[in-house]
């Protein structure tokens, strides 16, 4: 490495030259990748617009998710099915994934979050922080502790247009991160249910008075979460082909730097958090330097608190008119 | 008898909000609750709609027993209510915050939601032109499509009411609604209060207005220390030595 005993600038210089398809590469990983944190820092967002607690478990969710896809993708293969249809199985594998995922999300909201509804703030943050520590090593102790590999079964086919490459898996992460994107929007904005969620993030005593079943709305809320952090894990999982039990810590606090970037509360805000953040990531690994890539991040995070700690599209939490 | 109340009574602590307060309230019929400030009269409405438990006592809504009811099924069971200080949902439109309060009213189901059928947009039409027809009872159907936050006080008070009235109560619970009102403000608002009642509901209201109060009520209870101290028609009240004592002090006053 040549450029390792150097100072950090002289790197910066040479780089900057390189653009073009370079650029155009970054922008693509960057997608991908910041696809799958928006996806995760909507779980963040939902949770924080409805209980303003920060669920400090959704990253192992996340890596729960990712675990199941190759369990689920295990037995299915096991059972012939994948040899009988691939893509059947793949569609089976992403819907029991996030139904198990989702009912994880579920049962931690009502053991670890509900009893502690009325409590001091700090006190269902702290059980977060359990929770994540508890589920990390409860996958440590059933799993493993080394890492796992995701099943090679998907033939990946690499399109390329003048020196720009992606595969069919990145263009399938960020389809599926957008439409998941699109599709959450319409269920918040069109539906009964979405309509209940906004209310209840407004003002829950009022919402309840108007015959809105808090609890029931809250186990949602978790389960959606819950559901978008497992597609997210699952598609990590096929697209690095590596899993570990503790790979929800740094892509979790990610996430939550998407959703603080975007605005923590707000949804639009998390789409666009994580899609920036993504592209900040893989822009800055290709211009200045990759061994700073998981740094980024957290360079994010302390300006934005620095400089707009609401967000780009958070409200000011001013007193409730 | 559309609400009874017995024995109801809330301790914070040591302190008692109310206390042993027993009060029935007559189907179709207007009722003022009044008292001076500290009497317990939001603390009851909290009782009555389930937003705080009550510490002993009971509340029968129709005759049957809601006491230790969740707000959300007192209110699919038929009370509605506002609050003294405004709680709409800002970041709706006006349409959006009276559609929500069909919430409980309406079918729709999560699946029909999601694969956007037509007894899915069928059920959202019919929700909508229920949502205008309560905006136009109300007078404020040309704000429709206005985000809550822009509608001038006055628009927004009234879009409390239409709200309330879209979780269709048979008993709807007003907490100060003239508060912040001019006078024309406050004349129209009585008329709507009269007009909801015409519609067969029954209203209980809280209210310091004292024109707006001995205007409507049919019947007005007057609480003071958490203590119901007295109750009766709004001559009957206006007469009252304890009233009057509760109000303004001691007969030396006079």
């Amino acid at each position: 490495m040549l450029t390792k005993g150097l100072p950090f600038y002289t790197i910066l210089l040479p780089n900057l030259l390189k653009f073009n398809a370079m650029f155009f590469q970054q922008i693509i990983n960057g997608l991908t990748v910041g696809g799958v944190y928006a996806l995760i820092a909507l779980g963040y967002t939902l949770v924080y617009g409805i209980l303003e607690l920060i669920n400090f478990a959704h990253g192992e969710i996340y890596m729960i998710g990712a675990y199941l896809g190759i369990i689920f993708l295990g037995i299915f293969t096991a059972a012939g099915l994948t040899e009988y249809s691939l893509l059947l199985s793949l569609v089976l594998t992403f819907i029991m994934s996030t139904l198990v995922c989702s009912a994880y999300g579920f049962t931690v909201e009502k053991l670890a979050y509900k009893p502690l509804r009325n409590a001091p703030r700090l006190n269902p943050l702290i059980s977060a922080i359990g929770v994540s520590i508890f589920l990390q090593n409860y996958v440590m102790l059933t799993q493993g502790a080394t890492d796992k590999v995701f099943p090679h079964v998907i033939p990946v086919t690499i399109i390329e247009f003048s020196n720009v490459t992606m595969t069919t898996l990145q263009l399938f992460i960020i389809i599926v991160s957008l439409l998941l994107m699109a599709g959450l929007h319409l269920f918040i904005m069109k539906t009964k249910t979405g309509k209940a969620m906004r209310a209840v993030a407004q003002d829950k005593i009022m919402a309840s008075l108007l015959g809105i079943n808090i609890d029931r709305i809250i186990s949602v809320t978790f389960i959606i979460g819950s559901g978008l952090a497992a597609v997210a894990g699952l598609m990590v999982a096929m697209y690095y082909g590596l899993v570990n039990y503790s790979i929800g810590y740094l892509v979790g606090i990610k996430a939550f730097t998407a959703a603080v970037l975007g605005g923590i509360g707000s949804v639009p805000g998390a789409m666009i958090g994580g899609l920036v953040l993504g592209l900040i990531e893989s822009l800055g690994a290709g211009y200045l330097s990759s061994e700073y890539k998981d740094a980024y991040a957290f360079i994010i995070l302390i300006i934005i608190l620095l400089v707009k700690p609401t967000g780009l599209l958070g409200k000011s939490e001013g007193p409730r008119p | 008898m559309i609400l009874e109340v017995r024995e109801l009574t809330k301790a914070f602590g040591g302190l008692k909000a109310i206390e042993e307060v027993n009060f029935k309230v007559r189907q179709g019929s207007i009722v003022s609750i009044i008292g001076p400030n500290g009497a317990g009269k939001t603390t009851l409405f909290n009782c009555l709609t389930g937003i705080l438990p009550s510490t002993k006592g009971r509340i029968l809504f129709e005759g049957k027993e809601i006491t230790y009811w969740k707000p959300h099924a007192i209110t699919a069971k038929g009370i509605a209510r506002t609050f003294q200080n405004i709680r709409i949902f800002a970041a709706m439109t006006v349409l959006e915050n009276v559609m929500i309060g069909q919430h409980s009213r309406s079918k729709e189901g999560l699946f029909t939601a999601v694969m956007g059928t037509t007894t899915f947009r069928k059920e959202e039409e019919t929700i909508k032109s229920k949502a205008f027809e309560y905006l136009e009872f109300a007078g404020i159907s040309g704000y429709a499509d206005v985000l809550a936050d822009n509608l001038p006080y006055g628009c927004q008070k009234r879009l409390e009411i239409a709200r309330a009235l879209a979780t269709e109560p048979r008993l709807l619970l007003l907490d100060e609604p003239a508060a912040g009102m001019n006078p024309q403000e406050t004349l129209e608002l009585m008329e709507l209060i009269r007009r909801i009642r015409g519609w067969g509901k029954t209203v209980i209201i809280i209210e310091h207005d004292m024109k707006v109060v001995m205007g409507i009520s049919d019947w007005i209870i007057v609480l003071d220390h958490g203590v119901k101290i007295a109750e009766g028609t709004p001559n009957e009240i206006q007469n009252n030595p304890d009233v009057i004592e509760a109000y303004l002090g001691k007969e030396e006053v006079f």
